[in-house]
């Protein structure tokens, strides 16, 4: 059919980096868009934005060492996460100031290792890599460490999904019901650190936080119900990032097979686009119903 | 009911706690008593020590001195008798959760896991959300809801584990005046009705003056407790604050005032507190 | 270092430095880390658009910069705007991306509009950059009053007849000028250090607003001097050095209140903690 070669343009299904980036982006939107929910709701998506970006450092360093940047992600990720948590990340003032020098300095950090990257060893483009992603030229071994990195992270959240939702609604609440604050709080951490360093392999460290907060944001403005909001948001991060992927498989022949568009642009501008539409019609159907959304919007 | 109620039967025992936190003693040797199916006023300043007695009650704060029985037994910390609403929950607007979500985290909330829907589950929510009169804004997102709305909430998300004590602290702040009278009336017929042991920590006592049936009355980590006509009078409150306190009933409102400088205090005996049980 | 072609990046430098130290204070004082974090990715998004097209990238840079500022202003009247405007910040960078993924200079250009160039200030640039500069201190220091007083106490202010919309519309195109003849020199990615570390030092050391400012500006002229001479020394990245040294300013100021607290506190050994704050 016409059309569906139009969309779908030669080979994508067959051609190898693609079969990965399809299998990699699908697991990484997953898990970002479950951790993501619990990240909007408790009111801390500045901390992941800061998060992400403090991890550059980290994936830099890898490449000078010669390691996949993902393992660098990780420990950095980690690391970060647990200060601002020791630190306690929700919201007050000082706290953004704190994270924002400490930004700076991984930053800083990340220009160091991004610079040595590009003057020791052969290999170009470290910092387009680790800034921007490279989900067309991952390793394939690297497909089932992400697969059981996702499973890790996405355990975490569901196995301690009730006593997440009491904990961060009131800690002294949770610790009165007999939920453990600190241990919920580290599974989440590592939940959340592992969906941002899965995240900077497939878009880049610094656009990462697009899937973590945008697919979670839209199912938000869509239903009231927890259950129902995780597996939303995993739904639509997967399709966003497939159809990003699938733009920017095709428009290597837009631009007759010179070069195509960065992937991350494109998954990034369906997240946004896709939220921004999202959240506008809800508001506006919420107007003109004449309430203030009180009810279940499904 | 008073008449048929002995010593061992209390929901709740504070017996001669103290706590001493960073050199200052918080709480002085506080003894309490709250009965099933009886609501008790806990009325104090802010900083008087209201809060940390709570959680003594709760086991978030050691004591120095003293111990705490529920239900004649020494607190364990699972207690599961205990329901809690905590001070000033602020509810994220974008917390996927709906009411009955909250409410129904009460049963288990503490449990790992995905939760498996039961339609037993389901009515026992129910049921509490009709007793907290809300089943009006059920499906509702928590974040989203009023203050008055709120606050019926986590009291039935307290309530639905069935408890035999339930503690709030300072249900009623921030609230209008008649959110106010909605989650006092409520918290009257859980006490009355449900024969639960009820204690509310409060700065203003005069809201709860319809339902109330006791009172204990704290004031720089000292506390003195009895019924109402007992302790809230100039000559209680006196020995309690241990300077010149006037107590002023007027149109059924009651109201604590620091006298004036230079009067004297003669009825201020050896014993520093009143303990009128 | 002070051959005839380092002569520029002095010149920028010290510019970079003076603007950035007295913008950053009030950034500190007003707590917009996040309109600090947001126009820079903006203007990063023009300085590319600008090199796809081919013109002057401060042109670019000005536009997107004001752009953001003026969307960040029009945000933030909205009750929740956490998630639309990270959203908007992220897809600014990633437009960045795109812009410069097109042009054939793809990684250099990248690195040095995010994380800063020594030599990133060209002469024929260094006019439009003082220009920029002397507008962005002259229109503080016209606001200086009004600015303070919608910053510290804004409810006041409305009653003082300082409309704080205004005021908040008027430091975001500040911080939009500063950011425009910053990035060439220290990178996108690293303003925010060179805004908040310096300020944010200086804020723990005094407590007087005029000399908070005077050592702001101190410390980021010495943070930007230092930068340049090791960079050019090491070959390393400025970037590397902003970002550090953003963060051991920060760290040193910390330290210097804790001791001088200390000091305070050994002195009179009666006075309350709550006088050191």
């Amino acid at each position: 059919m016409p059309l569906l070669s139009s969309v779908f343009e030669p080979g994508f299904f067959s051609n190898g980096p693609t079969q990965s980036a399809l299998t990699i982006g699908g697991v990484v939107a997953v898990v970002s868009g479950v951790v993501g929910v619990f990240t909007v709701a408790r009111g801390q998506s500045f901390a992941g934005h800061s998060l992400s970006d403090i991890g550059t450092a980290g994936g830099s360093a890898a490449f000078l060492v010669g390691m996949a940047p993902l393992y660098g992600f990780i420990v950095m990720n980690v690391m970060a996460a647990g200060v601002m948590e020791l630190i306690g990340i929700r919201r007050p003032r000082g706290r953004d100031l704190a994270t924002g020098i400490v930004l700076g300095a991984a930053l800083g950090l990340a220009a160091l290792f991004l610079y040595l990257d590009t003057t020791t060893s052969s290999t170009t483009g470290a910092t387009v890599t680790v800034l921007f992603g490279s989900i067309f030229t991952l390793d394939p071994t690297t497909v089932p460490v992400v697969a059981v990195l996702g499973i890790v992270a996405l355990g975490c959240v569901l196995a301690l999904f009730r006593p997440l939702i009491l904990s961060s609604i009131s800690p002294d609440l949770a610790t009165v019901r007999g939920v453990s604050v600190r241990l919920v709080g580290v599974g989440y951490l590592i939940a959340l650190a592992l969906a941002v360093s899965l995240s900077s392999i497939t878009v880049g460290a610094i656009l990462s936080t697009a899937l973590l907060i945008g697919p979670a944001a839209t199912a938000l403005h869509l239903t009231n119900r927890t259950g129902p909001a995780i597996l939303m948001a995993a739904v639509i991060g997967a399709v966003e990032t497939w159809l990003g992927i699938l733009l920017a498989y095709d428009s290597y022949y837009w631009f007759a097979g010179s070069h195509g568009l960065p992937v991350s642009f494109f998954i990034v501008l369906i997240v946004f686009v896709v939220y921004l539409t999202v959240q506008t019609t809800v508001r506006l159907s919420q107007r003109t119903r004449g309430y203030a959304g009180r009810s279940s919007a499904t | 009911m008073p008449a048929t109620i002995r010593e061992g039967s209390d929901t709740l025992n504070v017996e001669d706690v103290t706590v001493r936190l960073a050199g200052r003693t918080i709480l002085d040797d506080v003894t309490l008593h709250v009965r099933p199916g009886e609501l008790t006023g806990l009325i104090g300043s802010n900083g008087a020590g209201k809060t940390t007695l709570l959680r003594v009650i709760l086991g978030l704060t050691p004591t120095s001195s003293g111990r705490v029985l529920i239900n004649g037994r020494p607190r364990s910390r699972r207690s599961g008798l205990i329901g809690y609403v905590p001070q000033q929950i602020t509810l994220d607007p974008d917390m996927p959760l709906r009411a009955r979500d909250l409410v129904g985290l009460g049963l288990d909330g503490q449990r790992l896991g995905l939760p498996l829907p039961s339609s037993k589950r389901r009515r026992q929510v129910d049921e509490i959300l009709e007793a907290v009169d809300a089943t009006r804004f059920a499906d509702a997102r928590v974040g989203l809801l009023s203050g008055g709305e709120q606050q019926r909430i986590l009291i039935a998300h307290a309530l639905i584990s069935r408890p035999k004590l339930l503690l709030l602290d300072e249900p009623l702040a921030n609230l209008d005046l008649r959110s106010e009278q909605e989650v006092v009336e409520v918290l009257g017929r859980v006490a009355h009705s449900q024969g639960i042991g009820v204690l509310i920590s409060t700065h203003d006592m005069n809201p709860l003056l319809p339902v109330m049936d006791r009172v204990a009355y704290i004031a720089a980590g000292r506390l003195a407790s009895g019924s109402t006509a007992d302790v809230v009078s100039s000559e209680a409150l006196s020995k309690l604050y241990g300077r010149h306190v006037d107590v002023i009933h007027i149109h059924g409102r009651v109201i604590v005032v620091a006298g004036p400088e230079g009067i004297p205090l003669h009825h201020l005996g050896p014993e520093p507190v009143a303990r009128v049980v | 270092m002070f051959e005839s072609f380092m002569i520029d990046a002095w010149e920028a430098g010290t510019l970079v430095a003076v603007v950035a130290g007295v913008v950053g204070f009030f950034t500190v004082l007003r707590g917009s880390a996040f309109a600090a974090h947001a126009i820079p990715n903006s203007a990063f998004a023009g300085a590319a658009g600008a090199s796809l097209i081919g013109v002057n990238p401060i042109g670019g840079l000005a536009a997107f910069s004001l752009l953001g500022a003026m969307t960040i202003g029009a945000l933030s009247r909205r009750a929740r705007r956490d998630v639309a405007t990270a959203l908007a910040i992220v897809m600014l960078l990633a437009l960045g991306a795109l812009f410069l993924s097109l042009t054939t200079e793809y990684a250099p250009e990248i690195f040095s509009l995010l994380f800063g160039e020594v030599l990133g200030v060209s002469t024929s640039e260094l006019l439009p950059t003082a220009v920029i500069g002397a507008l962005c201190i002259l229109g503080v220091l016209l606001l200086y009053r009004p600015l303070m007083v919608s910053s510290v106490i804004p409810d006041v202010a409305e009653a003082q007849g300082v409309s704080n919309q205004q005021m908040e519309i008027a430091f975001l195109v500040v911080i939009a000028l500063a950011t425009t003849m910053a990035v060439p020199v220290v990178g996108a990615l690293l303003i925010f250090s060179l805004l908040i570390g310096p300020a944010a030092a200086a804020r723990s050391i005094t407590s007087r607003p005029s000399v908070a400012l005077v050592l702001s500006v101190v410390i980021a002229l010495l943070t930007v001097w230092l930068a340049i001479a090791l960079s050019y020394w090491t070959n390393l990245p400025i970037g590397f050095f902003v970002g550090s040294m953003g963060a051991f300013a920060y760290a040193a100021g910390r330290g210097w209140a804790a001791v001088a607290n200390r000091r305070l506190r050994q002195a009179s050994p009666t006075s309350r903690d709550a006088v050191l704050g």
